[in-house]
């Protein structure tokens, strides 16, 4: 740092001065720095700051425009091992210039230019390497460096330091196409407008000067370099214009480049004719901006899709590349494996903070995952022995072993990328009608550009043939057939992201139209595992005070009841517990400050006292647990499937849009009835059979009625086929397995009124585009006719169409 | 005015060697990255700066 006055560092003093998270009262982290001193919210932040600036990096803080991610404790020496192995990056790295070798990483969590900054920085510091760059709009870093001098693993343990996840990451055949066609566009680009620039210059002085000004000779010299310079840039610029034509004319059909071709080739032909025989006008000056002009557009277009569609790929990159394979019979012991060398039935140690490497089966006792990735839900999840596990969900507790069952493509991420691919493949409705009529509008271009030509040979001959150029340039339904696309890209990336997978092509335009929501089965809308739902106490003392005893009987029991009990209880001062006897099947026995307790069903906690149990529920088909002593009676627990935490929220939200909910349900009525009730559902169908169900699908659709239909999308797909649009809770299913138009991969009902406020978004950003394209060809039509659209202008107009419309689209991202 | 028989032909040599100097350039990555190198004016380094392969 210079001897100047260092620049002030932000961060107020309550929020740690590197990731900005409250500082917790009482905490001792910080160190003084020149431009005062820094508090930290942990012992990571503070290392971190003090590496920064102990390698003069200080700078970062000064131009960094976001937060540093909070680092994280890892144990990863034997992953960072892996990366070494000849054999392991043989998947990643290749061979680069004078012996060294290169790699490129994927970087999660960073927020600004500044982390890139940084992170290069970093790197470079690390031995060995000699190259780094961080390229933060693709997340992606690419590190070169001497095998002899340093290792791979250095310089990824570096940036983890940072806190900032990094993983090697293998170059898709996709990204490598995508970055190939970035640059070509780029290329043409540069051709057209260097092209048009100079070409511009030899034609203006033909317009500004008076006749006989130029001498002929000069004239024509000038029409040769503009000939000469047009070249490259219908041979190579336009080139995608001529291929997309012939293509399409191949399968014989009318695409939007066959009148932009046939403009530029007719455009091109007459002026080259001209220059040949040293008469007539030359338009190459249109014709090189216009190229340029169409040629920027694809590129921002091209861009704009291409951060559409970020959201959606790449889910797999969450997908570890290492993992620990347990030898049979150990449960610690084992050997680093590559995860794409794991099979089903191998074992897997999965250590505190790793990402699982496949799918697999929990072999502890028990285990926190976060399945943020899958269900946006950032909260971790316990999971108890046998449970299903995903790959690239964190294990957020302790180590555990899990079983692989499946792997590779076959895995729920893998399956859900298929899934939302084949939705993108698939063509919707409206997408068809914009096709179709884009088809037959081109034909209504060229007869148009055809007349038009016509007309003007019988009114000025000279014009003739430039009216016809700007009629089939300036009317290309470009815009019309990119309205359904853009809508359809944005949009289903956006709702990926919430953790609604639309699987069909159809399904975001049903959801926009639907009228009716209809329930299937009661368990979309609770939460399926037991939940204390009611406490009757039958003395003096508190619920509460009943509740802790029940809950401290059953601490420690893996029984849902007890559970139920245990949750209802969470946070309070339990009492201790001395001896404990259960009987399975019966309750629980146990002493609890001197006082016999029993616990359990009404006949065997009655056996302790012999009076009779009290009336309550007799009619419930939840479940009731009994507390008493040797005195009597002291309370009674119902223990039932308890709503959704967001049910009751999420279906006033639809009913605030206008939807009809309705719950069609096979359990019996007071159990629907009680559901509904408490949701405020008014029609209710209990105790339906599925055909029964079906009926009731029908009836609705009969009335002229729109139903979405949501469901478990395991065992009743025949009613949810029936419906206009199915959306199945993803909730730990095997996606694969799922027969539904849409999965709720979050499981969570508030992310359904969301897709709904979505789909309906989607639908009026369509509409509007469709209006605008037609409209514009509506408008400019009648004035290319008239004559009074010249090329230039009819470029600039049909490129700018066709942006407004993926610019409308793009409104789709990010907002509530 | 003769000269322009001289400038013009030069004017067409100078567009393709633009061209080609935008192609080399789009080839050799300088556009991948529109977004970080900003940064490096604004950072006091008085370091070398990363070495770049074309």
């Amino acid at each position: 740092m210079s001897g100047a006055a260092p620049p002030a560092l932000p961060g107020a003093a309550t929020d740690c001065f590197h990731c900005g998270l409250p500082v917790p009262a009482g905490a001792a982290f910080g160190f003084d720095a020149p431009g005062g001193g820094r508090a930290f919210c942990c012992a990571g932040c503070e290392a971190v700051s003090r590496a920064i600036s102990g390698r003069g990096l200080d700078d970062y803080y000064r131009v960094r425009a976001a937060a540093a991610p909070t680092p994280q404790p890892r144990h990863d020496a034997e992953e960072l091992a892996l990366y070494d192995d000849a054999a392991v990056q043989q998947r990643f790295a290749r061979e680069a210039a004078g012996g060294s070798r290169e790699a490129a990483l994927l970087v999660d969590a960073m927020r600004c230019t500044a982390c890139a900054w940084l992170i290069e920085r970093v790197m470079l510091a690390v031995p060995g390497v000699v190259e780094a760059r961080v390229q933060l709009d693709s997340r992606r870093a690419v590190v070169r460096w001497d095998p002899a001098a340093g290792t791979l693993s250095a310089a990824i343990a570096a940036i983890r330091a940072l806190g900032y996840p990094a993983w090697p990451y293998e170059p898709r055949r996709a990204a490598e196409a995508d970055r190939r066609e970035r640059r070509a566009m780029l290329r043409r680009l540069w051709v057209a407008g260097l092209g048009m620039m100079q070409v511009m210059m030899y034609a203006v002085p033909a317009y500004i000067a008076g006749a006989g000004d130029i001498p002929p000779d000069i004239a024509r010299l000038m029409d040769w370099a503009g000939l000469l310079l047009t070249l490259p840039v219908i041979g190579y610029s336009a080139a995608p214009f001529f291929a997309g034509a012939a293509r399409s004319l191949r399968h014989r059909s009318l695409g939007m480049d066959v009148p932009v071709a046939l403009g530029l080739l007719a455009a091109f032909a007459a002026s080259t004719v001209a220059t040949l025989r040293g008469t007539g006008a030359v338009y190459f000056d249109s014709i090189t901006m216009f190229v340029f002009l169409l040629a920027a557009g694809r590129y921002l277009e091209f861009h704009a899709r291409r951060r559409a569609g970020l959201g959606l790929a790449h889910l797999d990159r969450y997908m570890p590349h290492a993992a620990h394979r347990l030898r049979e019979g150990s449960a610690v012991e084992g050997e680093p494996v590559a995860a794409a060398l794991l099979v089903p039935g191998d074992r897997v140690l999965v250590r505190a903070g790793e990402a699982l490497p496949a799918d697999g089966e929990l072999e502890s006792p028990s285990a926190w995952v976060n399945e943020a990735l899958l269900t946006g839900e950032s909260r971790a999840m316990p999971r108890e022995r046998g449970a299903g596990l995903l790959g690239g969900s964190v294990n957020a507790g302790s180590a555990f072993a899990m079983r692989v069952t499946r792997v590779g493509p076959r895995t729920t991420i893998a399956t859900l990328e298929r899934l939302v691919e084949r939705a993108l493949a698939e063509r919707p409705r409206w997408a068809q009608v914009a096709h179709r009529a884009s088809a037959a509008f081109v034909a209504g271009v060229l007869f148009a550009a055809l007349a038009a030509g016509l007309a003007w040979l019988t009114i000025d001959p000279e014009r003739a043939l430039w009216v016809a150029v700007s009629v089939l340039i300036v009317t290309c339904p470009c815009a019309l057939s990119l309205a359904a696309p853009a809508a359809m890209t944005v949009s289903l990336g956006e709702l990926a992201r919430r953790g609604f997978i639309a699987s069909r092509g159809h399904a975001i335009e049903a959801l926009a139209a639907a009228t009716d929501v209809v329930f299937d089965k009661t368990g979309t809308l609770t939460a399926g595992r037991p939940r204390l739902l009611e406490v009757v106490a039958f003395r003096r003392r508190t619920g509460v005070h009943a509740l802790a005893i029940a809950a401290a009987m059953g601490r420690g029991s893996s029984h849902p009841l007890d559970r139920a009990l245990a949750a209802a209880a969470a946070g309070k001062p339990l009492p201790r517990v001395d001896s404990h006897a259960s009987t399975p099947g019966a309750g629980a026995e146990a002493v609890v400050g001197g006082r016999r307790y029993r616990i359990g069903q009404a006949r065997f906690a009655g056996e302790l006292h012999g009076k009779p149990a009290p009336m309550a529920w007799m009619h419930t088909a939840d479940t009731v647990a009994w507390l008493a002593d040797e005195a009597g009676w002291i309370a009674a627990f119902r223990i039932g499937d308890g709503l959704r935490p967001e049910a009751a929220g999420a279906v006033a939200a639809l009913h605030a849009l206008g939807l009809r909910v309705h719950l069609l349900t096979g359990d019996e009525p007071a159990v629907a009835h009680r559901v509904a009730g408490e949701l405020g559902i008014e029609r209710v169908r209990s105790r339906a059979s599925p055909e029964g169900k079906q009926d009731y699908v029908r009836a609705l659709q009969r009335e002229g009625r729109r139903v979405a239909m949501v469901g478990d999308g395991v065992n009743d797909a025949p009613v949810l086929g029936l419906a206009d649009v199915s959306v199945a809770m993803g909730e730990g299913a095997d996606l694969a397995q799922l027969k539904a138009d849409a999965v709720l991969a979050s499981g969570s009902l508030a992310d359904l009124v969301g897709a709904v406020r979505l789909a309906r978004r989607t639908r009026r950003v369509l509409r509007q585009n469709l209006g605008w394209a037609l409209g514009y060809n509506a408008v400019v039509l009648p004035l290319a006719f008239a004559g009074m659209v010249t090329p230039l202008v009819a470029g600039i107009g049909m490129a700018s169409s066709s942006l407004v419309v993926v610019a409308n689209a793009l409104r789709l991202r990010g907002r509530g | 005015m003769d000269i322009l028989y001289l400038l013009i032909p030069l004017s067409v040599v100078l567009a393709v060697a633009a061209g080609a100097a935008f192609w080399l350039a789009v080839d050799g990555g300088q556009f991948d990255d529109l977004d970080r190198p900003a940064l490096d004016v604004v950072v006091d380094d008085d370091r070398p700066a990363p070495r770049r392969t074309p």
